[in-house]
């Protein structure tokens, strides 16, 4: 239901191809048509033959360094052919060219096995204790394409050797001997991720991948260097010496850390993930993911996972089985009477969809909400309005727009995918990105970005400018992305709304987790239901009802999650059902803390022991995504399936817990159940109920809080950085320490008046950072959301509130 | 070290001789041997600041180059060309003999800094062989005791003067005038050794002399004015591009 | 019939202060230019085209088609590049040119960069060659103060600016595409092709880069006619070139000559191989160039004649070794460059100059057998026309020649177990009451 496919027909990916655009050729006897400026390499891989090679990558430009891909070219289709080899990497197919392979030419076997032999005379036999042996290209082809025994061996050859093995970021190491020189990393680093922090360095037979001695390799996209690599050269600290490629199974997956839906691969051995790779899916993350998505999977293992239910008993948390917690949960939530649901933005859609029909037929709520951090009635207006059902855009159509505006979204940290994407457009030179941000970000300069300067809660203005600035080139080639961050800039989704109604531009939001946009779709709002039913229309609400099998469905608009929390201190509401959510992300840390506090009744459902499971009353353990199968929804709309890795016993999926707690609280005559305990059970009720074919709610009419800029202090910017302090981080010090080191940014005027170091100063308290100039306006400071202390909700100040700086250590 | 400001702004000035100011990164890292006397950290994280691209992006370039030495360098910089011809005309015996004098390895400073000895590829003066370079000026038709007088005369203060060249200035110096900063020596020197005359002697010697110029010459398209000249220019058309495949190589 | 040296380049390299614009001025320089700027654009390059002037730089492609490759309906900027990396081994003609007379080659650049509407000109030289570099430095200054250089040239609405570049000590930046990467400062490794430099070469623009004798004998060209040019030379190899004669000769020096002229003709003018010694190879141009021996003294020297014996014309470095000359020691020191200048970035050419150096040394010292020969000449098949660029099929031109010719002294080493030569004898003070 929810998740609906997105539409395709922008993308062109048909099959169909004009006939003048194809090229025939004969590959090892065998004619193919493939189409224009195809490389030898690819066009012979489509008629079953695999031409060795190492630099060729078909997601980088073509080198023609390794020479391994040598193949005999007896007539170029001029009737002429070639008196040596070629590099089918770099040629590409001509009308009537014959090529002859490895396979069916003596020439092009002997110069690979040429070629091969160079490759192996420097090349270190350590493949007993190489991550890479198994799993090796340089292995499998120095099988098959190789000469069994070492000439240059038997000659008494000195090989070239290196002390082992350097350091070029905290994460990934490189063991120069292993390395063939192929330039996929430094290529992939300057070509695709815009960090050339490793290059070539020194000459000749010394040449080797490189860093500059004081800067080491910057990026968040390193790990793609590993995965890419044909040798053993470059590891992951994280992975090294772990495993054998050969123990591992694998099992496709999709990433949790964002709302991009990154295809990854999870290999395990023995119930362990062992390590994450990039999964190839061309339509998404292509065969790229963020070091997140790669090394941040440890939070699963970490000590203080929740391996059984918990009840309070005389103020003591104590073990229990499933079912007394099930039960006790159920006569406390019926106790507590009215109660909220706070889901978390890590839910799978089935979850969701099992927290939002838990708050309506079991609770008889619609105070639901997967906000955990700051948010506005705005918002929610807006996600029913515009964004629930919609699929208008995709990553394709990010790379076929004129324009692509960013408000309130910095993608390189918060959507790693979509970075990579945009930044591949503009590369090409056919796609600009124009920013509305306070500053010109290292992501944004590697888009060759525009920037539209803006301070935090003058976006509104700044996306209603854009309809009158054509040179910005919003038209209906525009695509515009909000970030999640907008909720809490007055108007300016509204804006954003209006921008892209009066240029035909597309408009999608992007928000920074894996189940946010599920949640969306599955009604974790007050004021929407499962399949972008209004709450607020009695056909929905009786079309849902209808769908569930229940009388009546509650039909006041709910409460969102910093209602709930004031009503939970207020005693308006007495229990409260959450998820994962972390008080530090929520608008007001210390209110949500007191609300739980509060509240009297709450049943938590976690993966890891928290300040919120120590304040529960029932604890209840869920299993992490590897644990359980499910479907994410990146911000395009796309649904994004995938099945558990593990079974566990000691953890159950959200939903099972949920329908656990219903039934109990329905046989205390309280509420429905939920009528379904699996995924699989789920997904077809999904199905079932499908999406809303009524009137969409609309954002007419709709008032925003007014925009009072204030003219004292400074604005504060912030947002989280891809590395961070996140829980979900845990547990892998070395991918930690990659991250940026935290500073705040400032203008040259405000770093002058106050110095290297900064004390800021809000209305939640001060923080002390290095300081760092960037192009921000003189009232504006950027600083990291959660990259120190308890983050900037928590340590600082309010959203929206104004801070003040001073100079050194306050 | 820091560097200076002034340097800073002639980093800067190097690079704005090109169209695109990464072209200036060479003589940029020459300006840098001549402020720093090697390659240091400061000056590649300078270059890079100045570029605007990575320090490891300069650090790529500054270690493919064999100009630029990474261990501060004396005041003069002997080469001596062991390349095949120079090697067996002799100059891996004053090769090894300035080892033994000066008591250094290849690509080593003496203990008082004045002199870096290294052998050399072929530095296109075949003709006088075997040959040595002194902060890159030519020092033709050496032995093995020209090069340890000169040396000696380095090393003591005495002033060299190269062969085919100036006075010998310091390796900073010589540096600094290939980051494009000229200084005034051009006009020391000789047009030629005597090697480059051989020929050209021998002609006059001869009265051979090329033929005399073409009567008629060519006088077709030729254009009435410059102005007009100029104005054909920017319209005409050069020969398609189908040609280009023959051109692979020169 | 032409006389038997035909200087041209090197006429005025004897005059007093030669290197000063009064002095070339005084012979006439510039008027060249006066007269190309006088014809179109497409005239220059038809003239040059006539004149049969192939690229002196060692490919020998012809100048005049190389620029007119160039497309003139694209709207980018076009550029000329002077290829001064004068850096293979034996050649050594374009220093001497521009230190002795830097004003010729600096009127070639004008009158090529109007040819191909370049308005912005760079001269490549390599570092290691100071006062050359000061030398050229000086011409263009005094060239902009005189008018030739800068905005609308003697009038003619024609502007253009040179910039002299000093490289920084990289053989393989002598390859057009890895010069044009050192220029745009980066790592002298050469670019894929296509596209050609003509039409995506320095900064993706259309770019040519032409050698500097090729340059320099434009003005001459231009000056006194194309016909005169192709009156020198041999059918397909026209006009002249400077034949640097090195090594074991009385007199070493630059013979400028028609092409075509012997080496028996060279060695004859250089007063003879050394006194009571005998001729034993050779290099036609330079280190690359297959080496040749006494059989071939007879062969023209052009593009055709050296072709046809398995060679090249290359620059036309003649390296003359005697029969002092230990050919597996030349070999050896040969390959050794050519991994010390080897870019790195192909397989072939980084590890197999790794490996023959290996192979070539154990040979030297008498170590292996013959079947060391077999496999170093396998490894040679396995890296020519393997590799990326030509440098490595430069690398492999000793080894595979001298084994040719001189397979015998290889197997010498190994029965004799070591080298049975002298390097003593074989240097320039060889046989006289200095020793070494």
């Amino acid at each position: 239901m929810t998740v609906s496919t997105p539409s395709t027909g922008s993308t062109g990916g048909s099959a169909e191809m004009d006939r003048t655009d194809l090229v025939t050729l004969t590959i090892d006897g065998v004619q193919v048509s493939v189409a224009k400026d195809t490389l030898v390499i690819r066009a012979a891989e489509q008629v079953g033959v695999q031409i060795p090679r190492f630099c060729d990558h078909p997601l980088l430009a073509p080198v023609g360094a390794c020479r391994q891909c040598l193949v005999d070219i007896p007539d170029a289709g001029n009737g002429r052919g070639f008196p040596k080899p070629q590099a089918s990497c770099t040629l590409p197919v001509a009308e009537g060219m014959v090529v002859n392979t490895q396979a069916t030419s003596e020439v092009a076997d002997k110069a690979q096995q040429g070629i091969m032999e160079f490759l192996l005379i420097n090349h270190p036999l350590d493949c007993p204790v190489c991550d890479k042996g198994g799993e090796c290209p340089l292995q499998n082809q120095a099988m098959s394409n190789g000469r069994g025994e070492s000439r240059f061996s038997a000659g008494g050859g000195l090989k070239r050797t290196y002390p082992k093995p350097i350091n070029i970021s905290a994460q990934v190491l490189l063991d120069r001997e292993r390395c063939v020189l192929c330039a996929r990393c430094t290529r992939f680093s300057e070509q695709i991720a815009g960090d050339p922090f490793i290059a070539l360095i020194e000459r000749g037979a010394l040449q080797q991948v490189g860093i500059y001695e004081r800067e080491p390799f910057d990026s968040y996209f390193s790990g793609n260097t590993i995965q890419i690599c044909p040798v053993g050269a470059l590891t992951s600290a994280d992975y090294r010496f772990r495993s054998r490629p050969f123990d591992l199974v694998s099992t496709p997956g999709v990433a949790e850390h964002d709302s991009c839906g990154a295809a990854i691969r999870i290999d395990h051995r023995r119930g362990r993930v062992m390590r994450r790779l990039a999964g190839n899916d061309p339509e998404v993350n292509e065969e790229w993911i963020s070091d997140k998505d790669r090394f941040a999977f440890h939070y699963a293992t970490e000590p203080d996972r929740l391996g059984y239910p918990q009840i309070r008993e005389d103020g003591e948390l104590r073990p229990a089985s499933w079912p007394e917690a099930f039960a006790v949960a159920a006569r406390g939530l019926q106790a507590a009477g009215a109660t909220g649901v706070l889901t978390g933005g890590r839910v799978t859609a089935e979850d969701a969809y099992a927290y939002s029909k838990f708050a309506r037929v079991s609770l008889g709520t619609n105070d639901v909400d997967f906000r955990s951090r700051p948010l506005s009635a705005e918002e929610a207006a807006f996600l029913a309005a515009e964004v629930v059902l919609r699929s208008e855009v995709t990553y394709a159509d990010l790379e076929s727009a004129g324009t692509v505006v960013l408000a309130g979204l910095e993608p390189e940290d918060e959507a790693a995918t979509i970075f990579l994407r945009l930044r591949k457009a503009t590369m090409h030179g056919t796609t600009r990105v124009v920013a509305i941000a306070p500053y010109a970000t290292r992501g944004l300069t590697k888009m060759s970005g525009h920037l539209l300067r803006t301070a935090p809660g003058d976006e509104a203005a700044a996306l209603e400018a854009l309809v009158e600035h054509a040179e910005h080139g919003v038209d209906s080639t525009a695509v515009i992305l909000v970030g999640e961050r907008l909720a809490t800039a007055p108007g300016a989704l509204s804006a954003a709304v209006t921008l892209a109604r009066r240029t035909g531009a597309r408009l999608a939001w992007v928000p920074r987790r894996a189940g946010d946009r599920g949640a969306v779709e599955t009604g974790c709002l007050p004021n929407l239901l499962p399949g972008g039913r209004p709450v607020a229309d009695p056909a929905a609400r009786v079309d849902a009802a209808a769908e569930w099998g229940v009388d009546h469905l509650p039909d006041a608009v709910g409460r969102d999650a910093d209602q709930i929390v004031a009503a939970l201190v207020s005693g308006e509401l007495g229990g409260l059902v959450v998820g994962g959510v972390d008080p530090d992300d929520t608008s007001d840390p210390a209110a949500t803390r007191a609300a739980i506090a509060a509240a009297s009744f709450v049943v938590a459902l976690e993966l890891r022991e928290t300040d919120v499971t120590r304040a529960a009353d029932v604890v209840f353990p869920v299993a992490p995504v590897a644990d359980k199968a499910g479907t994410f929804v990146t911000w395009e709309g796309r649904p994004r399936p995938f099945d558990a890795v593990f079974s566990s016993p000691s953890s159950l999926p959200d939903l099972r817990i949920l329908a656990g707690i219903a039934e109990e609280l329905a046989a205390l005559g309280h509420g429905s159940p939920l009528g379904f305990r699996t995924v699989v059970e789920a997904r077809a009720e999904m199905e079932q109920i499908g999406p809303w074919d009524g009137e969409r709610a609309s954002l007419d009419g709709l008032e925003t809080a007014p925009h009072t800029p204030s003219t004292t202090g400074h604005a504060l910017a912030a947002w989280k950085l891809l590395v961070d302090n996140g829980t979900m981080q845990d547990g892998d010090k070395a991918y930690r320490a990659t991250g940026r080191f935290p500073v705040a940014r400032v203008s040259a005027a405000t770093y002058d008046a106050h110095g290297a170091t900064l004390t800021l100063t809000g209305d939640r308290g001060s923080v002390t950072l290095p300081a760092e100039v960037a192009d921000l306006a003189d009232d504006v400071v950027w600083v990291p959301a959660n990259s120190g202390g308890r983050g900037v909700l928590a340590d600082l100040a309010s959203p929206g509130s104004r801070i003040t700086v001073t100079g050194g250590n306050a | 070290m820091t560097l200076t400001p002034e340097t800073y702004d002639e980093l800067r000035a190097i690079g704005a001789r090109y169209p695109e100011p990464r072209s200036g990164l060479l003589p940029m890292l020459h300006l840098v041997q001549s402020v720093e006397g090697r390659i240091t950290p400061e000056g590649i994280e300078a270059c890079a600041d100045v570029l605007g691209i990575t320090a490891a992006d300069v650090s790529g370039v500054a270690t493919f180059y064999t100009m630029y030495k990474r261990r501060p360098v004396g005041d003069y910089h002997v080469g001596v060309c062991t390349n095949t011809l120079c090697a067996v005309m002799g100059g891996d015996q004053i090769f090894q003999r300035l080892k033994d004098h000066l008591d250094v390895g290849n690509d080593e400073t003496t203990d008082d800094g004045k002199v870096t000895l290294e052998h050399i590829e072929c530095n296109a003066a075949c003709d006088y062989a075997p040959v040595m370079t002194v902060n890159w000026e030519f020092m033709d038709n050496m032995t093995p005791e020209s090069a340890v007088t000169l040396v000696d005369e380095l090393r003591s203060g005495t002033e060299v003067q190269s062969t085919r060249g100036p006075r010998i200035v310091t390796w900073r110096e010589a540096e600094r005038v290939l980051a494009g900063f000229p200084d005034d020596l051009a006009d020391d020197g000789p047009a030629a050794g005597p090697a480059s005359l051989v020929g050209l002697g021998i002609a006059r010697e001869r009265g051979w002399t090329a033929p005399p110029s073409d009567a008629s010459g060519s006088s077709e398209g030729v254009a009435d004015t410059k102005a007009e000249a100029v104005a054909q220019a920017d319209t005409s058309r050069a020969e398609t591009e189908t040609k280009q495949e023959e051109a692979s190589d020169d | 019939m032409t006389d038997v040296l035909t200087p041209v380049l090197t006429d005025n390299w004897g005059d007093e202060r030669a290197w000063t614009l009064a002095s070339y001025a005084a012979r006439g320089g510039y008027t060249a230019l006066d007269k190309a700027l006088s014809m179109t654009p497409d005239a220059v390059i038809a003239e040059v085209k006539d004149s049969g002037l192939r690229g002196r730089g060692g490919a020998g492609f012809p100048t005049g088609m190389k620029w007119g490759f160039i497309p003139q309906d694209n709207p980018k900027p076009k550029y000329l590049v002077v290829n001064a990396d004068e850096s293979e081994p034996g050649t050594c003609k374009d220093i001497p040119l521009m230190m002795a007379s830097p004003h010729t080659l600096v009127e070639g650049v004008i009158i090529s960069s109007y040819a191909i509407r370049a308005n912005k000109a760079f001269i490549y030289i390599r570092g290691e060659v100071l006062h050359v570099i000061r030398r050229v430095q000086r011409a263009v200054e005094e060239a902009y103060a005189a008018g030739h250089l800068g905005t609308d040239i003697h009038g003619s609405g024609f502007d253009l600016d040179i910039v002299v570049h000093a490289g920084a000590g990289a053989y393989i930046c002598g390859e057009e595409t890895a010069l044009l990467e050192g220029l745009e400062g980066r790592r002298g490794q050469p670019r894929l092709r296509p596209p050609f430099p003509a039409v995506a070469g320095l900064y993706a623009s259309p770019t040519v880069i032409n050698n500097v004798e090729s340059i320099a004998s434009v003005p001459s060209i231009i000056g006194h006619g194309q016909q005169w040019f192709a009156s020198m030379g041999t059918e397909k190899s026209k006009g002249f070139g400077i034949f640097s004669l090195s090594g074991h000769v009385q007199t070493p020096g630059q013979y400028e000559a028609p092409l075509g002229i012997t080496l028996r003709t060279l060695i004859d003018l250089a007063g003879g191989v050394r006194e009571g010694h005998e001729l034993k190879f050779w290099t036609p141009g330079g280190s690359s160039t297959p080496l040749l021996t006494a059989e071939h003294l007879d062969m023209p020297l052009d593009f055709e004649g050296v072709g046809a014996a398995g060679s090249m014309l290359g620059t036309r470095a003649l390296q003359i070794f005697d029969d002092t000359t230990c050919v597996v020691r030349a070999t050896l020191r040969w390959t050794e460059f050519y991994k010390h200048e080897s870019c790195g970035k192909c397989t072939p050419c980084r590890e197999g100059t790794w490996w023959l150096v290996q192979t070539l040394t154990a040979l030297e010292k008498g170590q292996g057998t013959e079947a060391d020969l077999d496999l170093l000449l396998d490894q040679c098949d396995n890296i020519l026309g393997r590799s990326f660029c030509a440098l490595a099929d430069g690398a492999v031109s000793p080894i595979m020649s001298s084994i040719k010719y001189f397979r015998d002294e290889y197997v010498a080493h190994l029965t004799e177990g070591g080298c049975p030569f002298d390097p003593a004898r074989s240097t320039a003070w060889a046989g006289q009451e200095v020793t070494a």
